[in-house]
């Protein structure tokens, strides 16, 4: 059964179409990489699906319950947690209060702070520091803590290496190791395309805001991502996409 | 109307433009003709619509164009009478203090404007309005002035009440013809495009190489010369002068009023707006406190379900421009697509 | 002298009560309500008219009248301020304008012209004062308003570092789109917020009462005290609003000194020099955070 599904998503910026007839459905423990080139619309769709950007058309649908109309502030209670791309932090603030924050919701569940703190552990020292300081690595930690504070069923992560260096990006993805075997459903947008899929169960690709591959992991070479991703599949149209 | 590709044009006039530019032209020569037939009160009045007219017209280059909410507005109407008194009090001919004063007060705005400036939304609107209440307690100290006594400007005195009538009358005319006119060039001018980006968006106008800071102070000193010639023209027609009169925040408010119901950011919608106010003043003004109570209450109304206006309604649905300042581009067919906005 | 400096230091105490509620709304909401003052001259009117007609001393009636202000500034806000803000940020100035318009001249159709006080129904507290050594007299309502703004000065901060709601007060001000992603309702905590700061109108507008007189266009001046004080202590830092007041107070008193207007004038000058030593002197455009705030929207908007 899924958890999640998407119907025929169409969002607008003004003028600009960022997403065009998206549909897909999430299983529980799923983990999705979500590719494509910058502008594809991968950040629209992340954040439509937090509701921080209403969607034009189309339906969200979370357990069977129409999410479409709901805010973002009511979708965290439902389980649906985002971790934003540049992090997002509340700069002003310390890293304490920011994962206290994440707990606004009041959904039960097994995170507390001590076991952020646990999980990231580079982030003990800081714990009164305030957000602005932090350095990048400390930065994503505490977004990555502070969606977690909220128990969520799903949890959306944009662009989480985006930013730091490799050494870092290394440590990110081992700290979130233990998450993506826990069951929570995940959906990652990821640059960087082997790391995407050294952890994914499934990765779509998207192109000028339309999935152009939706593939298990396993059934899919490389080849045929980069092809999606640059669009290469319809240069017999007469049309190429830079 | 230039020619681009696939029958697209672009058109800076419309029919209804052209019609509605004549028909003004052919209205003012009218107006200037009402005084050898209207009754002393009806030309009183009319005086004091130019004068509206005016108001409205430069709070809304301010606002409207340059994204300026002043509260302070007042300061100008203020220094416009006051500077007229001491000017014609000094010896000079009142009608020429008039205009002398207006030019100091254009004047005195510019390095006030280099401070002013820098703020920014509403630290804007109401630095204006301490500049103003300032102001007002400096004009006070003025011995001349006697405090909130006020004093006249007696030199008009040397006319007879009807020449002195008609004249005022014809000076407000004028001068509302005059600055509408310049308003109107320099809003199609290169400038004028400059100044509807800023309105559009001022970051992504400064980013596409518009002297922002430069166009702003343009328009403010602009709408600090206009307001003044409007406070000497208040001050010819009323002839005394209290402090506490002119430099009332209740102009800013009427200001407010006119711009916000005729349609903020709209050449047409300023006038309109003035307009409504003249006549809603006429009818409704004899009920006083109730009068200003509707006059705030409209303008908390317009602001919350009519932000664009009256005139900004009837453009939207009528797609009727009189006096276009912007470009719009004609598309083959029924659809237009509207330039600005 | 010193006698003035002192005097001129406790009436920074009404400064920062009244200036506290207009920097707090322009920290969380980015809104500078121009009805400020004329909401506070309104619960001064509430106060006199329970005082005088019901014969309930304006402490008592601070029980009725500061609940009904925080109705006052959750309505406000709830049903003016969040909409007109969707409309830009030049929007809410027109709006609260209208609205002081609107207040001041229904509280001249009800109450008339006159110049009311609280000062008759709070008996000796008006007119007492404690002696200090050195023959310098200090008044008593003057050292409870001091005592009243950093009471209510120390208590903001504390809500807001210690308390959930504080915190997300703290989160919308910073970035209501993101507090949202977090859970935060930022149209509750914005009314919450106004609620707060119609709190801190109601009191101002008790002390107004107490300390001197009031007619029903008394707004407009105390928004300006209001709004010079916040500025000069850098609008939106709460402490800063304090030391804005005793400023403002010190510079209208000591203005008195020299001429009978130049209470107003020394006031309005001291606004003036300290807007200009900050523009100048640290050359930090006064809501330069506002202005990252839409560089940020525009970048996000990219993808």
């Amino acid at each position: 059964m899924s958890l999640i599904s998407i119907r025929n998503l169409e969002v607008r910026h003004g003028l600009l179409q960022a997403v065009r007839d998206v549909s897909f459905d999430l299983a529980k423990g799923d983990v999705l990489a979500l590719v494509g080139a910058n502008g594809a619309g991968k950040t629209t769709l992340l954040r439509s699906i937090a509701g921080a950007h209403l969607p034009a058309s189309g339906r969200i649908l979370l357990g069977g319950q129409d999410l479409t109309a709901v805010p973002s502030h009511k979708r965290i209670a439902m389980g649906i947690a985002l971790v934003p791309e540049g992090r997002r932090l509340f700069s002003q603030m310390t890293v304490e209060e920011n994962l206290l924050l994440g707990r606004t919701a009041g959904r039960q569940g097994d995170w507390t702070i001590d076991r952020v703190f646990d999980a990231f552990p580079n982030l003990v020292p800081r714990r009164h520091a305030k957000t602005g300081h932090l350095s990048g690595g400390e930065q994503q930690a505490t977004a990555i803590g502070r969606a977690l504070m909220s128990n969520p069923d799903i949890l959306l992560l944009d662009e989480v290496s985006l930013g730091l260096s490799p050494l870092v990006v290394d440590r990110v993805y081992a700290q979130l190791q233990s998450l993506l075997t826990s069951g929570t459903t995940i959906v990652l947008v990821e640059q960087d395309l082997s790391r995407a899929m050294s952890v994914a169960s499934r990765v779509i690709c998207m192109l000028e805001g339309r999935i152009v591959l939706d593939k298990p992991t396993r059934g899919v070479t490389r080849d045929q991502i980069t092809g999606a991703y640059f669009g290469l599949h319809r240069t017999n149209t007469g049309r190429t996409a830079s | 109307m230039r020619a681009l590709a696939n029958d697209i044009s672009i058109e800076r006039w419309t029919r209804s433009s052209r019609l509605a530019l004549s028909t003004m032209g052919a209205v003012l020569c009218l107006l200037a003709l009402a005084p050898l037939v209207l009754g002393a009160g009806a030309v009183d009045r009319m005086t004091a619509l130019f004068v509206y007219v005016i108001l409205a017209a430069m709070w809304n280059a301010l606002a409207g164009y340059g994204g300026l909410v002043s509260v302070g507005q007042q300061v100008f109407f203020g220094l416009g009478a006051y500077f007229t008194i001491r000017l014609a009090d000094a010896g000079l001919n009142p009608f020429l203090s008039l205009f002398a004063a207006a030019l100091i007060t254009g004047a005195i705005s510019l390095p006030l404007s280099l401070f002013m400036l820098r703020l920014k939304g509403g630290e804007f609107a109401i630095g204006m309005w301490v500049i103003s209440a300032l102001t007002h307690m400096l004009v006070n100290l003025d011995r001349l002035i006697q405090g909130e006594t006020g004093t006249s400007l007696i030199s008009l005195n040397v006319y007879d009440s009807s020449t002195r009538r008609a004249v005022i009358y014809w000076l407000a005319l004028a001068s509302m013809a005059a600055l509408l006119g310049a308003l109107f060039a320099l809003l199609r001018s290169r400038t004028g495009a400059a100044i509807q980006a800023i309105r559009d968006n001022e970051d992504a106008a400064a980013a596409v190489g518009v002297h922002v800071i430069g166009t702003k102070r343009l328009l403010f000193v602009l709408a600090a010369f206009g307001i003044a010639v409007a406070g000497g023209l208040w001050l010819a027609s009323a002839t005394t002068f209290q402090p506490k009169t002119y430099f009332s925040v209740q102009w800013t408010a009427y200001m407010i009023f006119m711009v916000l119901v005729g349609g903020i950011g709209k050449f047409e919608g300023a006038i309109l707006g003035a307009v409504l106010f003249f006549i809603i003043e006429t009818f409704f003004g004899a009920l006083g406190v109730w009068y200003l109570i509707g006059l705030g209450a409209t303008a908390v109304i317009f602001s919350l379900y009519l932000p664009r206006g009256l005139w900004g309604e009837i453009e939207r649905r009528f797609d009727l421009q009189l006096l276009p300042v912007g470009y719009r581009l004609k598309l083959p067919g029924p659809t237009k697509i509207q330039w600005k906005q | 002298m010193i006698d003035t400096l002192i005097q001129g230091i406790l009436l920074g105490g009404y400064y920062a009560v009244i200036a506290c509620g207009l920097s707090f709304m322009f920290f969380v909401m980015r809104i500078i309500n121009l009805a400020h003052g004329s909401l506070a001259v309104a619960s001064g009117y509430g106060l006199w008219l329970l005082a005088s007609k019901f014969g309930i001393p304006p402490f008592a009636g601070l029980l009725i009248v500061l609940p009904v202000m925080a109705a006052v500034g959750w309505l406000l806000q709830r049903y003016l301020l969040d909409r007109s803000a969707r409309g830009g940020a030049l929007l809410p100035i027109l709006t609260t304008f209208g609205l002081a318009i609107v207040i001041d001249n229904l509280l001249f159709e009800q109450f008339g012209a006159d110049t009311r006080s609280l000062a008759p129904f709070i008996g000796s507290l008006s007119y007492d004062s404690w002696e200090l050594p050195g023959g310098i007299y200090v008044g008593k309502l003057a050292v409870l308003m001091m005592a009243t703004a950093i009471a209510l000065l120390g208590g903001l901060q504390l809500f807001l570092s210690r308390f959930a709601l504080g915190r997300a007060i703290r989160a919308t001000a910073e970035d209501p789109d993101t507090a949202g992603l977090v859970g935060i309702d930022a149209r509750k905590v914005n009314a919450f917020a106004a609620a707060i700061a119609m709190v801190t109108v109601g009191i101002a507008g008790a002390f107004l009462g107490m300390r001197a007189t009031f007619d029903p266009y008394s707004g407009g001046p105390q928004l300006l005290f209001a709004f010079e004080a916040a500025v000069i202590g850098g609008a939106g830092s709460l402490w800063g609003t304090l030391i804005g007041g005793v400023v403002l107070g010190l510079a209208q008193s000591l203005g008195a000194q020299f001429h009978p207007q130049g209470f107003l004038i020394g006031g309005h000058v001291a606004f003036l020099l300290a807007l200009f030593a900050r523009l100048f002197l640290t050359g930090v455009p006064i809501v330069s955070r506002a202005r990252i705030g839409k560089i940020r929207l525009f970048l996000r908007s990219k993808t």
